[in-house]
């Protein structure tokens, strides 16, 4: 697996701040905004100096995305110890909202008159961003992209794992990136869902959520091609569903989110009581915490499992969530640790609900990850030790 | 339970083309590289609170994707899967000039609501209270194609699917596309349509559309083919794109004798359309060579477009001249390959069969 | 009808993409909500950013909206009372 986020640049630098409780959130400073009270989960690097980590050419069409997505993959890529032969065959998919919009933004207003950036008319869509991580990466194999808002990359995933399963690829990269645009960030704020204060998810005076950035990727390889290579985990069970409620805000009774959990633990064959933790989607918007609330009610009854939120650690990544979170969830297998749902004081009154506060030690067998997008997408999967 | 055999019940089709052209009625013929879709009457489809709201794309793909499951029967299929190259770029382009022209102030959030690349799948759930499995696919001129191959997969691993609405669309969008001048995607000086096959010039010309297909596990009479396969893949050279397209009929206990009408992407780019006559001239030079887009365009998700013509092909027995790159002919076709890539990337192979 | 029941009617038509509608077909006193015009919780932000750019009025908590909006009567006495421009 491979990561960069608001906390860091490596798997390492990730579980080292999720480890001291450490919190990504600042103002944001490479992000160009009037909004700059909006506290954000931002890479603090430029562009220019994610360019130098991969050693590119001048003259690249690289935006922030690809660049994230390159060195997140690259360093999943390298753990999962893939030759040359085996990238031959390898398929890529990726998962991301914004695609390109960070180039184009920058650009749009130039391009008339100025011909030196005019590569980066066609890197806005994201199918460019896809593709060039993969070529920069040599990956041969089936590449496609997911553009299913915020449960981007957790379906990307999940379409690895389905297509693996079904024997029609043996290895895929898997995952997403998305970074902080002016587009996406005063697109939320007009919806009025971004807190001036660090996220407090599943807290009853929570007021909305803060946007991150960043890429994480998955290596999945099927059995008969593992060798001897050490498993970081397994993916036991997906599920996607519709809410076909509303474009941007989620239903009462959290009903996609219900069948997307619910489908998963058919695929896994599991009975909630399976489940050890459960890392939320756990935006911190109203909406949101309470419909997802509504569904693992729903599912768990009075037996709610450990969960917690890790959106306050490092932004609302939008299409990468799902897959940082996926990260996470493998950091957590792997560690039998929880990690805790920061600056949480008050259960929400509907639910009376109590997300893990403190890092927390516990033998973890199998974790349910949640992730819900506009347009009613969502997706649960289910990560579980290699036992 | 399916038996994994997937049959096209429904289709549809909004392009530059009035419906059926080429099999009924006129063609519509332009001298621009820009061309709009011909829109349906949407206020039959989609009622006016929604519609107030929508952009062409958003119009397009819920229009089409009715229609098609009107002509399948069906109320509510098992899964919606959606596919779109450069996304609502009609909203994108309203809140982002709006961010720039008013320095980040007084933000209105309906465009950037409809902006997203998953509106349209959304709508559709929302529309259809349809709340099974639902993604989009926006990999350039393969999101299409990967929407219909995942569909494949649905029917593989779930023997409870029945049946799966799959889709393409593309809107234009007024300083977005004219980009597509900046960067020689299109042709410099305005074409007639017609001509473009001719033209020995870089780039092609574009336009907009939305194709809807219902696939389902059980052959009616409304069936239009059987779907065989899809598959994207990348290609350096032609030989390449020869050897996956052999190594595809095998899979499918295939071979090139068994192809009766080949349907190609050929868009008057000459830096790129010799991907299509290496097939032209060999592996398909002895097959029925058919040609599109000097109707519909050049857009990410016109490879929609097809697909609906390879059915109706299919089903009708018809071959209309206007489709023909060559002089050799054949009757009642039974089993015809698609083949399209665009900018040299995202190839792609379909393969459909008659019922 | 005073001036500035017009202005919002127009202000709202046009805000909110509903050219088919006429001035006289929406009255001062009918919900926009729900059973009434069919506004929805969307059109809601719209009409918060129009009244901070036409009225001044900044509203930071959106669930105020609905009740500020219920009819345009109520929305012209809440801007008759809070405008700032």
């Amino acid at each position: 697996m491979g990561i960069i986020s608001a906390l860091g640049t490596s798997v390492g630098e990730n579980y080292s701040a999720l480890l001291a409780g450490k919190t990504g959130l600042s103002n944001p400073e490479i992000l160009k905004t009037i909004h700059s009270n909006l506290p954000v989960g931002e890479v603090k690097f430029s562009n220019p100096e994610l360019a130098g980590k991969l050693n590119l050419p001048k003259g690249h069409t690289f935006t922030r995305a690809t660049l994230f997505g390159a060195i997140a993959a690259k360093e999943a890529i390298s753990q999962a110890l893939l030759t040359k032969e085996d990238l031959k065959e390898t398929g890529f998919i990726s998962g991301t909202s914004v695609g390109g919009m960070d180039g184009t933004e920058q650009y749009y207003l130039e391009y008339e008159e100025k011909i030196e950036h005019r590569r980066f008319i066609q890197a806005q869509h994201p199918g460019f961003t896809t593709s060039l991580i993969a070529s920069h990466l040599n990956l041969e194999g089936y590449v496609t992209t997911i553009s299913t808002a915020c449960s981007s990359s957790a379906n990307a995933i999940m379409l690895g794992a389905r297509l693996i399963k079904a024997g029609k690829l043996k290895r895929v990269v898997v995952g997403g990136t998305d970074c902080l645009t002016k587009f996406t960030l005063n697109g939320f704020n007009s919806l009025m869902i971004l807190s001036e204060e660090f996220c407090k998810a599943f807290d009853d005076s929570r007021n909305g959520l803060n946007l991150g950035e960043g890429a994480a990727y998955l290596v999945l390889e099927a059995d008969d091609v593992l060798k001897d290579k050490p498993v970081l985990g397994r993916i036991s069970g997906y599920g996607n569903a519709n809410d076909a409620f509303h474009q941007t805000a989620s239903s009462e009774t959290g009903q996609g989110a219900f069948l997307a959990i619910k489908k998963a633990m058919e695929i896994a064959g599991f009975s909630s009581e399976n489940i050890d933790y459960i890392n939320a989607h756990g935006t911190a918007t109203k909406n949101n915490d309470l419909s997802e609330s509504a569904a693992i009610l729903r599912i768990f009854g009075e037996q709610v499992p450990d969960f917690s939120s890790t959106k306050a650690f490092t932004g609302h990544s939008l299409a990468a969530s799902g897959a940082l979170e996926a990260v996470f969830s493998l950091l957590a297998l792997q560690n039998d640790q929880i990690f805790p749902n920061l600056n949480f004081k008050c259960p929400m009154r509907e639910t009376g609900l109590n997300p893990v506060q403190e890092l927390k030690k516990k033998k973890l067998q199998h974790i349910l990850s949640n992730s819900f997008g506009f347009g009613g997408n969502c997706t649960s999967l289910i990560f579980s030790k290699n036992e | 339970m399916n038996n994994n055999r997937l049959y096209i019940n429904g289709i549809s089709s909004i392009s530059a083309q009035p419906e059926n052209a080429g099999f009924e009625g006129k063609l519509s013929t332009y001298h621009q590289n820009i061309i709009p879709a011909i829109s349906p009457d949407y206020k039959q489809f989609i009622q006016h609170m929604a519609l107030r709201r929508m952009s062409k794309s958003i119009k397009m793909g819920l229009t089409a994707a009715k229609i098609a499951l009107k002509e399948a029967g069906i109320n509510k299929p098992d899964a919606i899967i959606t596919g779109t190259g450069e996304g609502c770029k009609q909203d994108t382009e309203k809140f982002l000039e709006a961010i720039l022209n008013q320095d980040e102030k007084l933000l209105t959030p309906t465009a950037f609501i409809q902006s997203t690349h998953n509106t349209i799948g959304g709508q559709l759930a929302q529309t259809i209270e349809c709340t099974g499995y639902n993604v989009t696919y926006t990999q350039n001129s393969a999101s299409f194609e990967s929407a219909l191959m995942d569909a494949q997969l649905l029917f593989l691993e779930d023997k409870e699917i029945n049946s799966v609405l799959v889709g393409g669309v593309d809107e234009l969008s007024k300083k977005m596309t004219s980009f597509m001048y900046l960067d020689h995607q299109l042709k410099e000086q305005e074409i007639s349509n017609l001509d473009l096959l001719k033209t020995k010039s870089s780039g092609t010309i574009t336009s907009e559309g939305a194709h809807f297909f219902c696939i389902s596990a059980e052959k009616s009479e409304k069936t239009y083919a059987e779907l065989i396969d899809v598959s994207v893949f990348q290609a350096k050279t032609s030989e390449d794109i020869s050897e996956k397209i052999l190594k595809v009929l095998q899979i499918n206990n295939s071979s090139i004798e068994d192809i009766d009408l080949v349907i190609l992407g050929n868009n008057g780019d000459n830096r790129f359309d010799h991907f299509y006559y290496h097939l032209q001239n060999g592996l398909f030079s002895e097959k029925t060579q058919l040609a599109y887009k000097h109707l519909t365009g050049e857009y990410k998700t016109v490879s929609g477009y097809s697909v609906w013509l390879a059915c109706k092909i299919l089903k009708t027995g018809s071959i209309p001249e206007i489709f023909k790159l060559n002089a050799v002919t054949c009757q009642n076709p039974k089993t015809i390959l698609v083949y399209n890539q665009y900018l040299g990337d995202n190839h792609s192979i379909m393969i459909l069969n008659s019922n | 009808m005073s001036d500035l029941r017009t202005e919002l009617k127009k202000n709202i038509i046009e805000q909110l993409n509903l050219e088919e509608l006429e001035l006289a077909d929406i009255d001062n006193d009918v919900p926009l909500f729900g059973d009434g015009l069919g506004l929805d919780s969307i059109d809601v932000l719209e009409l918060i950013v129009m009244l901070e750019k036409d009225y001044g009025i900044k509203l930071t908590d959106p669930e105020k909206g609905k009740e500020i909006f219920a009819s345009i009567d109520k929305m012209a006495e809440y801007i008759e009372a809070n405008r700032t421009k």
